[in-house]
Parts: C-alpha cells; sequence; structure tokens
C-alpha cells in the first residue's frame, strides 16, 4: 500500500460532512458504485432532482417501503433517465416562467449505470445531449449489467470474462474494446465532459460540483469498481480504481467546450498487468491478450494528449 | 359563445391544447399526428402558447420527458399513432402506475406489418389493458372539447390518472370541420390549474418509482385499479358540467334511436355518425333498428352499456380491430364479457371492417345489418366473428 | 405512509407507491451482512477522515473527539477502510459467534 503525504489525507475534511444518500441500502460489501453515488450525492446537496434508470443503484437504494434518498428521487424504466431528466428540467423551467413555483437553482441529474447509458439509453442520452437541456448525466461505469447477474455491455473491457462473454475455450471473453462513451459525449459539443473514479474524491466532487455550475448539458463517466462482478475482495475497491487510473486505462481527463485537459495526469504509467491480476475476471488472460491490451491502452492514452495539445487544453 | 370556424381537426386540436394552458409537449412525428405538433411548435414558436415544445428524438422518449415533465407538477401533452404508441408502450403502463396525469391524443392508425399509415383501432386496443382513462371522439368538435375535459379529469384530485383522446387517423386528423372555440373565461370557469399530490421538489424530497416488492405489489395494482374503475363519477360530473357550460352534452354510452329497437348497430369512433345515417336509412324501410355508441372506452362503463342494450334482442357490433386468435373484435369480446350478468342476453353478432383505413359506405353498414340478420336467423348463439368485404372470404 | 411496514392494505398505500420518508433506509440493519468488523487503534489513528470518506455505507461517523468510528448497526465489514487508512490503524477482525 502506498504511503500518501500527511497533508493530501486531511484534505478530505474539505468534503462536506452531510449526506444525502443514506446508509442501510442493499448495496454489496465494498461497492465502489454506491461510494460514487454517495460522493455526488455531497457534491449536489439538496437542491438536485435526480432522475435515474434501472441498474444497481436503482433497486439497492429504492426497495419500497424504504428508499435511500434524501432528495427528490425518481425512477421510470431502463433507457430513458436522460429522457426523464429532460422532462423535469422542462417542466420546472416553465413552472418557474409563469410564476408556479418560486425561481430557485435546482439541478437535474440523470443517472444510469453502463448498460442504462452506453447500451439501452445511448438513444435518450444523445436526444437529451443535442436539445441542450441544462442538466448532468452521470453513468456509473461497473462494465457489464451488474445487476442482472454481470453480463456484458458495450462498457465491458476486453477480455474480461463475464456471464455473457464467458472466458471459454474457444472465445476467451469479451472480444470487443469498451465503448468510449466520455467520447461520444463530447462529440455532441457539450460544454463538460468528465472521466472521475471515487478512489480520487476530491477530483470526482469537484467535477460534479463544476458540472453543476454549468449551463447546459454536462457528462460524468464514473468508473466504478464492483468486487462482486470483476471478482476481487472487496476491500481492495479503492485500489482497483485508483490502479485503473495510475495504469492509464481509465485516464482522468475532462472537456470543457472542447478544450481537453488532463486532472491528475500519471506521469509514468504503470504496467496494466497490475491491475489486471488483482481481478479474477481478467485471471484467464493470456499473454498475448494482456499484451493487446497494452498496446492499446497506451495507443489511446497518447490520443488523448494529442487531444489536449491540439485543443490547447492545458 | 366563442367564434366557430371551419378548421383541420388536428389543428382544432392543437388550439384546445393551447387553451388548456400546458406546459410541455414532447412529440415524435409519424403520420396522421403530425398535423397537430406542427401546429403546437408554431403557436409556441410564435408565442402564442407559453410551453416548452421538447422534439424528442423517439415515441419512448416522448412519454418518457412527458412523465418527468407530470412528476415536477407541470401539465405535459404529447400525441402519437400506431407504432409510436407500440415504441412507448412499456412507458405508458409505468406512468399509470405512477399516477402522473399526462394526456395524449391518439390519431388512432393501423399497427403495422404490413406498414400502414391509415385509421384503424389496432393501436388503441393493443393497450386496452394499461390502465389509462380511454375515450373515443367522434368529429372536430369533440375533439376540441374532450381536450379540455381530459385534463379536468385527470388532474382531478380523486382521479391523478392519464387519459387518451381517440381520434380516427386521417377520417378526423385530416378533415375540416366546423369548430366552436371556447372562450377564455369558459375555460377558467372548467380546467382549475393543476395541483399534484407529490411531486418532485427538494423542498419536500420524495421517492417515486421505488421497487414493487412482492409484499406490496398487488395491493399497489389494485390501488392503480380502483381509482380507474371509481374515475367514471368524475367523468360523468365533468361532462355534465362542461354541457353547462357550452351546451354540448357527452355521456359514456350515447344512444341513437334506440328507444323501441330490436337490432342496435354497436360502434366506437367516427363510424358513429356514419351508422346513424344508416340507422335513418333502415328505419325509413320499416326495419327496427338503432345504435350505441361508446364514447367510454376505460373506465368500461358497464350499467350504462347495460342499460341502452336491455331492450334489444340483437346486437351488431363494428370492430375496427383485430384480437388474433381470439373471438373476434376486442370491443365484441369486451362487450359479451359485459353482458354475462345481464338480465339481458341479446344475439351478438361481430363484424371487423375498415382495417387500414379501408372505406365503410353507407351501403356497407346496410349489407352489415342484412347479413347480421340472416345469422340470427340461422344461428341465434352466433359467436364467431366475420371479416366483412375481405376478397376470398 | 408515515410508518415503514410491509403490511398496509391498498388503501394505505401512497399515491403512485410513492415513499414519502426521505433516507429512511437507515432504519435497515445493514449491520447483520457482516462477518468481519473494522477495530480502530487509536494510537495510529491521525484523524485525517480517509475511512470516513471512502465507506460506500457511510457508515463511518466522526466522535466528539475527533477520532472516526463505524457505526455498527450499518458496517457490512467490507475492510475498505483498514485497506485504505494511510497509518494501518485499523483492523478486521473476526465478528465473534
Amino acid at each position: 500500500m502506498e504511503i500518501v503525504e500527511p497533508t493530501n489525507v486531511y484534505a478530505y475534511k474539505l468534503i462536506t460532512k452531510k449526506d444525502y444518500f443514506a446508509p442501510g441500502h442493499r448495496a454489496c460489501q465494498g461497492c465502489a458504485e454506491a461510494l460514487a453515488v454517495r460522493l455526488v450525492a455531497k457534491a449536489l446537496g439538496r437542491n438536485v432532482i435526480v432522475a435515474s434508470a434501472t441498474g444497481c443503484m436503482e433497486i439497492i437504494s429504492s426497495p419500497w417501503p424504504f428508499t435511500s434518498w434524501r432528495v427528490p428521487w425518481i425512477h421510470v424504466a431502463f433507457e430513458n433517465a436522460a429522457a426523464v431528466a429532460s422532462g423535469a428540467e422542462a417542466g420546472m423551467k416553465v413552472l418557474m416562467r409563469k410564476g408556479k413555483v418560486p425561481k430557485k437553482k435546482i439541478t437535474f441529474l440523470a443517472m444510469a449505470g453502463d448498460g442504462g447509458t452506453s447500451d439501452i439509453g445511448v438513444q435518450a442520452l444523445s436526444g437529451a445531449l443535442e436539445r441542450g437541456h441544462d442538466f448532468i448525466y452521470i453513468c456509473y461505469d461497473n462494465e457489464a449489467y451488474m445487476n442482472t447477474g454481470i453480463q456484458r455491455s458495450s462498457s465491458t473491457p476486453y477480455g474480461a470474462s463475464t456471464t455473457t462473454s464467458p472466458a471459454g475455450k474457444v472465445i476467451p471473453g469479451q472480444m470487443t474494446w469498451k465503448k468510449n462513451m466520455p467520447e461520444i459525449a463530447a462529440a455532441h459539443s457539450i460544454p463538460y465532459v468528465a472521466t472521475a473514479c471515487p478512489s480520487y474524491p476530491i477530483d470526482l466532487v469537484e467535477k460534479v460540483k463544476k458540472a453543476a455550475k454549468i449551463k447546459g448539458p454536462a457528462y460524468i463517466h464514473i468508473l466504478s469498481v464492483c468486487p462482486t462482478g470483476w471478482r476481487l475482495p472487496p476491500a481492495l475497491s479503492i485500489k482497483a480504481g485508483r490502479l485503473a487510473v495510475e495504469t492509464g486505462v481509465f485516464p482522468l481527463y475532462e472537456v470543457e467546450y472542447g478544450r481537453y485537459r488532463f486532472t491528475g495526469k500519471i506521469e509514468k504509467l504503470r504496467p496494466v498487468e497490475e491491475y489486471l491480476k488483482i481481478q479474477g475476471r481478467f485471471r484467464h488472460l493470456s499473454e498475448e491478450m494482456i499484451d493487446t491490451i497494452q498496446k492499446r491502452v497506451v495507443e489511446e492514452y497518447e490520443k488523448l494528449e494529442k487531444k489536449v495539445e491540439m485543443t490547447e487544453g492545458d | 359563445m366563442g367564434k366557430r370556424i371551419g378548421l383541420e381537426v388536428s389543428l382544432s386540436a392543437a388550439e384546445a391544447v393551447k387553451m388548456a394552458n400546458v406546459d410541455c409537449i414532447a412529440a415524435y412525428p409519424i403520420t396522421p399526428q403530425t398535423h397537430i405538433v406542427e401546429h403546437l411548435s408554431e403557436l409556441v414558436n410564435d408565442g402564442d402558447l407559453d410551453a416548452e415544445f421538447i422534439p424528442v428524438e423517439s415515441e419512448h422518449s416522448a412519454m418518457s420527458v412527458s412523465a418527468g415533465v407530470s412528476a415536477v407538477g407541470a401539465r405535459a401533452f404529447t400525441c402519437t399513432s400506431s407504432q409510436g404508441l407500440a415504441l412507448m408502450n412499456e412507458i405508458v403502463h409505468i406512468v399509470a402506475s405512477m399516477r402522473l396525469p399526462i394526456v395524449m391524443i391518439l390519431a388512432n392508425r393501423s399497427m403495422s406489418g404490413p406498414i400502414s399509415i391509415w385509421n384503424d383501432h389496432t393501436d388503441v386496443m393493443s393497450i386496452r389493458d394499461c390502465g389509462w382513462i380511454q375515450v373515443f371522439a367522434n368529429n372536430g368538435q369533440e375533439v376540441f372539447d374532450n381536450v379540455l375535459f381530459a385534463y379536468r379529469v385527470a388532474e382531478s384530485q380523486k382521479v391523478m390518472l392519464p387519459l387518451i383522446i381517440n381520434i380516427d387517423g386521417f377520417i378526423l386528423t385530416h378533415v375540416i370541420e366546423p369548430v366552436e372555440f371556447w372562450e377564455k373565461k369558459q375555460v377558467e370557469q372548467y380546467l382549475p390549474d393543476f395541483k399534484p399530490i407529490h411531486t418532485l421538489h427538494p423542498d419536500r424530497p420524495v421517492t417515486m418509482g421505488g421497487v414493487g416488492m412482492p409484499y406490496v405489489f398487488s395491493e399497489a395494482k389494485v390501488a392503480q385499479d380502483e381509482p380507474l374503475i371509481q374515475s367514471k363519477a368524475e367523468i360523468i360530473t365533468a361532462w355534465k358540467e362542461l354541457g353547462d357550460i357550452v351546451g354540448r352534452y357527452y355521456k359514456p354510452i350515447e344512444t341513437y334511436r334506440t328507444e323501441d329497437a330490436e337490432t342496435l348497430f354497436v360502434t366506437q369512433g367516427s363510424f358513429g355518425e356514419t351508422v346513424s345515417l344508416v340507422v335513418d336509412a333502415l328505419r325509413d324501410k320499416g326495419e327496427s333498428v338503432g345504435l350505441v355508441m361508446d364514447r367510454l372506452w376505460r373506465p368500461f362503463p358497464f350499467d350504462e352499456f347495460r342499460e341502452a342494450t336491455s331492450q334489444a334482442k340483437n346486437l351488431i357490433v363494428i370492430d375496427r380491430a383485430i384480437s388474433y386468435g381470439g373471438q373476434g373484435g376486442p370491443l365484441a369480446i369486451d362487450i359479451r364479457s359485459a353482458l354475462y350478468k345481464g338480465e339481458n342476453q341479446p344475439n351478438i353478432t361481430n363484424f371487423i371492417c375498415g382495417l387500414a383505413g379501408r372505406d365503410v359506405t353507407i351501403n356497407d353498414f346496410k349489407n352489415i345489418y342484412h347479413k347480421a340478420m340472416e345469422k340470427i336467423k340461422e344461428n341465434p348463439r352466433e359467436e364467431d366473428f366475420e371479416y366483412y368485404g375481405v376478397r376470398g372470404k | 405512509m408515515s410508518k415503514t411496514r410491509q403490511d398496509l392494505t391498498w388503501q394505505e398505500l401512497e399515491i403512485g407507491a410513492t415513499i414519502i420518508t426521505p433516507g429512511n433506509s437507515d432504519e435497515y440493519k445493514s449491520g447483520d451482512w457482516r462477518s468481519i468488523r473494522p477495530v480502530v487503534d487509536k494510537k495510529k489513528c491521525i484523524k485525517c477522515g480517509t475511512c470516513y470518506i471512502f465507506c460506500p455505507d457511510a457508515a463511518i461517523y466522526e466522535t466528539e473527539d475527533g477520532f472516526f468510528e463505524a457505526d455498527m448497526f450499518y458496517c457490512k465489514g467490507c475492510g475498505i477502510c483498514a485497506q485504505e487508512c494511510p497509518t494501518q490503524a485499523i483492523e478486521m477482525v473476526e465478528e465473534e459467534e
């Protein structure tokens, strides 16, 4: 375990002590996605309306008659978080304009998992981004359909073993590369796109706060380590997220009005093997596959570096 | 009295939506609904209607956006036809369970396949069991009046359910009919502001759409069905008050010359007006015939229907939809079921016609009448149905 | 509805089965899931709050004297706090019985 400077460590005290995502939720032990939700809730505070897709976070937080939400929250269906949030935002805008509701800054948040975003939710997301609603869309990416039993999604990384892309004798796991949702969001020319990971809580909270202040659509993609689905001990959830960032598998960056910038650039990327070997879902990988992953990770990272340079984001 | 003008029914529907002071319109274009939403977007962009027009990327999102609008306490309107309705199907069910009083105009169009843009009732029949209040409008004036009625009933505290107004695609949407607009003060008198019971607002955080665990699901469903069944009372009251204000009275079951009729036609939608002419013609020839028009489809007005048909010996049920592999058209199936406990057990014949906009003329209905009389003579408890006018059948 | 009961009649349900008691999941004892529990060595603890910020269940709270403790009513025993503590002041021990 790395030694952390005591001064850095005390910085966590800057984050509010209030919790808007109550304990007693039914997330697995060590669920980093639940942690991410908790941090986002801290970042946004009271004046938020949340529209959630069906998924892990929806199920564990709203088993009638219990709710973990201390803020207004609505769940309608799986693929329409962005559409429901669009409607809430537009409806509230009209109500305030007509004087039926007192004017007040309310943040509209759409949240969904990777399945509800990059697969079934892509359409609604794209529509909402194009229409320019003033809302934040957060994708909590645990890289598979975890809630229904660890089936693959288009966010499942190359080589990962899931229940519908199992590491078999002929086909060794997921054979396509992870869909790049942050880039798809950025291609809509929205004011703010960012990637985040709860292993870096201050970075995450700052990005969510920035997104809330921006007028127009913002998209944040949060890597959410799932110890159950990724097959690692719950205690290692935070470490795994850190390794994802330090190996370049999940770079932390933001795109503000088209300008790319790393937030916490890793000067020397660690070898991806350090990240892969602690996870059971990658246990079966051959040397060749690890090599493929390593090469592609570096390639994607360099593409990102070029974008930073090209857009003069730094 | 408001102004009375000849206007395409789609446009007068849009004008009624404007008079209802809706807050958000979320819609996706589909023939034959297009003129309604086109006119609404004109009204918004010209500043004549203070509302948000949200051009969604699919019908599924149209209903999802409307759910978000309604959940924050704003008045939502959407509009679609066949395939669009099918695409939004899951959300249609959900918003009824969430008690969100969205109003939707359905420009009735045939369900694919084969793909067809023309009118029949196969689309509305596909959501028969979804939990919405469902009414049929038979002409341009009815469409206008029923939009205001729709919000009045949907948003009433005891009801709080979404409502669908069926209007026959092309046959109504694209024809010019005389429509008398309401005056602003009449709307104010009839339609109060939307006062939801719970909304999404940070001052009173609620959780909507939680997981329906097995120990609560059945109760939640009864809690959804009972208000729908009880809404009939509010529906009748709202139609009566509408009549008191503008002089046009609507009822769940409308009757035409049924008083001494041995045989009754039963129709839904614009067929009714055609068949009323047929009833006149047949009566001139000495036939004992009348017409029952079903205006309220869900909740089904059992008492009113049984009363209207209490003296009839024969019913000729006209369906503009099919229940594949079932016992005829959905209307006939429901009617047989509705009369099951009735004192009077008339012979019921069922004709499916007019699919995908095929014209059913006065002569056709006369043929149907005579065919029905033949069937009844041969087999009084005839339970089969007939596809009318199909070559080869 | 104001009470958290699973045997309400249909008439007692809130409209649309809406839940109007925000955050009432805090009545649920997720601590029952636990098989190991965190134990803090106060001599090593530097009161940084790392454990607090990384707990997915918001089960760790700040005590009056600035230390951080896990609320056993909620703690699921995931071990993240022990793993992340910069001075290794937390140890996960087996629950007795």
